[in-house]
């Protein structure tokens, strides 16, 4: 019997979402388990075998100074290592606390929050160890993850594209929300992935896959500004699941009155 | 003396990181204490200066499991404040999206956390080699409470659809019409679901902790009621924390929730079906009698047959609501933001989940609480443990070990949610 492929999840600072989809694939889950060997995934099963993992997929960003070491030693035992998700690739709605005082959060939220041990910023997985591939989304698209799981098993790169939830709606034929309704839309500067869902909903995009590449996030905020969003709603659009992905936090800057 | 130290590090099978530690001298348990280790993330803290209109997208990101709950108390918590009434239609169509997370949310517990624990497996994947059946319906099950949340709220984690006021779109006729073949199946499931769950041997205990839950007139609760208990508790949710205390511990990063008096208490589906077993659709009260709970249930280890109930009626409440389907003539509400406070309580498939919000004038944040349901069964994890353990410390090391993990997954505890939870270590001496 040929020797499966060591798979393992880990978990930092996130809310659990992005693993569960992985439970949510329920037509799959039973054959996925037939081609890897789940060797590390707490949420689902008590049983661990210990490392290297050819595989190793991560949740969440770094907070604690024992996350910091820890993801470290998750590097060293994982052969490929993929984040998933928006804590793990740009540190998530936590990393809002990248713009405040986190003593002054602690403080806010505990009774004693000298005993809280946590860092001043929420950080990606990349600014620690090497990254293998990033898979954006809050949550992340379960047939993305799928996806990229069986291209590394495969050991070809990952059919994900990066450009923006616009060409999605395009091939959706979903009629353009900004220019048929008037409603701000962050589509053009957003990574696609979700399938274009919120303008199918009569919603403009809110973000939650980051930026795409290159994006022009000035132009952007500028063509809402002028249909009449107030800057501070421009600021918080970006600083939301996304806040501290490079071109957001960037742009987000220049609305800080 | 010598301590016997019992101790889990990382807890498997729960949303979350948290560890146990059970320790036991000469005879006595002289702690058993469930620790949270999952990171603080301050959501009250930056939900400040926010606008109303991102509560419910925000406080979603508390819990990839139990999103609708978080989007639910919000809207509900800010439509207090501002005094926005909504219509039947969108009243119907947020009781069916909060079915499709219990169904969900529930299947995932008993056949993939659970269920093991029962028939002695380390995982469902493990146990579909021996019980393919088992495994296979519950994974069936839980694709019909998403397909219910992909549906009406756009997606299973995170929905996108929910607005205070209502929904961004309200779903056409034909995308709910899709949803009652589906769910004709997952009733037929869930029947079995209970039969299954009644027959798995369960140790003895009984708890006496007050029980807490919504209780509404007619309805089995979700989105509204007044907070009931079976000591005779019986208050509007904006009275919550008067009659609730939140405390932080030096071992948890989740705060512990008790009553004034000081005195432990518990939320979830035991609490919900004591204090409203009688609501419950004819199908589903013939299932608990047959299944032997007419009377109640106090043994938590008895919450899989409980929750496999909460399935049925959540399926059954589905297929009501969607044969009664009137698709809302305006899908949102007007609303119209003002200074004030705004209370909510509902029924997050874990008990009872509290949000108040206070808005400036422009509907601006700037003050918020959430009081989730696991950090509101913390003190009754670790009061389980203790007595369950003091009854069992004949056992092997390894053996007590697995069934004080057994005890804290009865309460199906989400761990993302508490913090602002769980380590075991049996430590004997």
């Amino acid at each position: 019997m040929p020797r499966l492929p060591k798979l393992a999840v880990w978990k930092f600072t996130s809310c659990d979402g992005c693993q569960l989809s992985l439970l949510d694939c329920e037509d799959e889950l039973l054959a996925l388990a037939g081609s890897v060997r789940i060797a590390h995934f707490l949420e689902a099963s008590s049983a661990q075998t210990r490392g290297p993992y050819d595989l190793s997929l991560v949740e969440g960003s770094i907070t604690t100074p024992a996350d910091r070491e820890r993801i470290q030693h998750v590097r060293r035992i994982s052969r490929r290592l993929v984040t998933i998700g928006a804590c793990a690739t740009a540190g998530g709605i936590q990393a809002l606390r990248n713009f405040a005082d986190v003593e002054e959060f602690a403080r806010a939220v505990y009774a004693s929050p000298e005993i809280i041990s946590t860092l001043e910023r929420s950080t990606a997985i990349g600014d620690h160890v090497p990254v293998d591939f990033e898979l954006r989304g809050c949550p992340v698209d379960k047939a993305q993850l799928f996806e990229v799981i069986r291209a590394f098993l495969a050991g070809r790169p990952p059919a994900v594209s990066a450009h923006s939830v616009c060409v999605e709606c395009k091939r959706n034929g979903t009629v353009c929300v900004m220019v048929a309704r008037g409603t701000p839309c962050l589509g053009p500067i957003t990574h696609a992935g979700c399938g274009a869902l919120c303008p199918r909903y009569a919603r403009g995009c809110y973000g939650c896959f980051g930026p795409m590449e290159t994006p022009n996030t000035t132009s952007l905020a500028a063509e809402w500004e002028r249909r009449g969003v107030p800057r501070r709603d421009v600021l918080r659009v970006l600083r939301t699941f996304n806040a501290a992905a490079e071109p957001f936090r960037r742009e987000s800057e220049r609305h800080v009155d | 003396m010598s301590t016997r130290t019992i101790r889990v590090g990382a807890l498997a099978r729960v949303e979350g990181e948290g560890s146990f530690t059970l320790k036991v001298r000469g005879g006595e348990i002289v702690e058993a204490r469930l620790e949270i280790f999952e990171p603080p993330r301050f959501f009250e803290a930056f939900l400040r200066g926010r606008s109303w209109a991102e509560t419910p997208d925000i406080t979603a990101r508390i819990c990839g499991i139990c999103p609708v709950a978080y989007q639910m108390s919000a809207v509900h918590a800010v439509e207090d404040a501002f005094g926005v009434a909504v219509s039947p239609e969108i009243r119907a169509l947020r009781r069916l999206l909060y079915c499709g997370e219990w169904i969900e949310s529930h299947s995932l517990h008993v056949f993939l956390l659970h269920a093991p624990d029962f028939l002695g497996y380390e995982d469902a994947i493990s146990m579909a080699k021996d019980h393919p059946e088992v495994v296979r319906r519950g994974l069936g099950l839980k694709k019909v409470g998403n397909q219910i949340m992909k549906v009406i709220g756009g997606r299973e984690i995170h929905p996108i659809n929910v607005r205070v006021g209502g929904f961004h779109r309200a779903p056409t006729r034909k995308e709910i019409a899709g949803l009652a073949a589906p769910l004709e199946a997952a009733r037929e499931a869930a029947l079995a679901t209970v039969r299954w769950s009644a027959t798995l041997a369960v140790p003895r205990l009984e708890r006496a902790e007050e029980l807490v839950a919504l209780r509404a007139p007619e309805e089995y609760p979700l989105n509204e009621g007044r907070i009931a208990s079976d000591r005779g508790l019986d208050i509007e949710p904006s009275a919550f924390e008067e009659a609730f205390v939140e405390e932080q511990v030096a071992h948890s990063n989740a705060l512990h929730a008790r009553r004034r008096d000081g005195s432990v208490y518990l939320v979830g589906p035991l609490a919900r079906f004591q204090l409203n077993r009688s609501r419950l659709p004819e199908v589903v009260r013939d299932a608990a009698a047959a299944a032997g709970l007419e009377d109640g249930c106090r043994n938590p280890f008895r919450s899989i047959v409980v929750r496999s109930l909460e399935i049925l009626f959540a399926c059954d409440e589905a297929l009501r609501l969607v044969d009664g389907y009137q698709p809302p003539s305006e899908p949102c509400a007007p609303v119209e933001p003002r200074a004030g406070e705004g209370h909510a309580c509902t029924e997050a498939p874990r008990g009872i989940l509290y949000h108040r919000y206070c808005f400036d004038e422009q509907g601006d944040v700037v003050e918020a609480r959430i009081v989730p349901p696991t950090s509101q069964n913390q003190k009754a994890i670790e009061e389980d443990l203790r007595s369950f353990a003091a009854h069992h410390l004949d056992l092997p090391d390894e053996e007590l070990r697995r069934r004080c993990e057994q005890t804290i997954r009865n309460y199906d505890p989400c761990i993302s949610c508490a913090t602002h939870f769980l380590d075991l270590r049996v430590d004997r001496q």
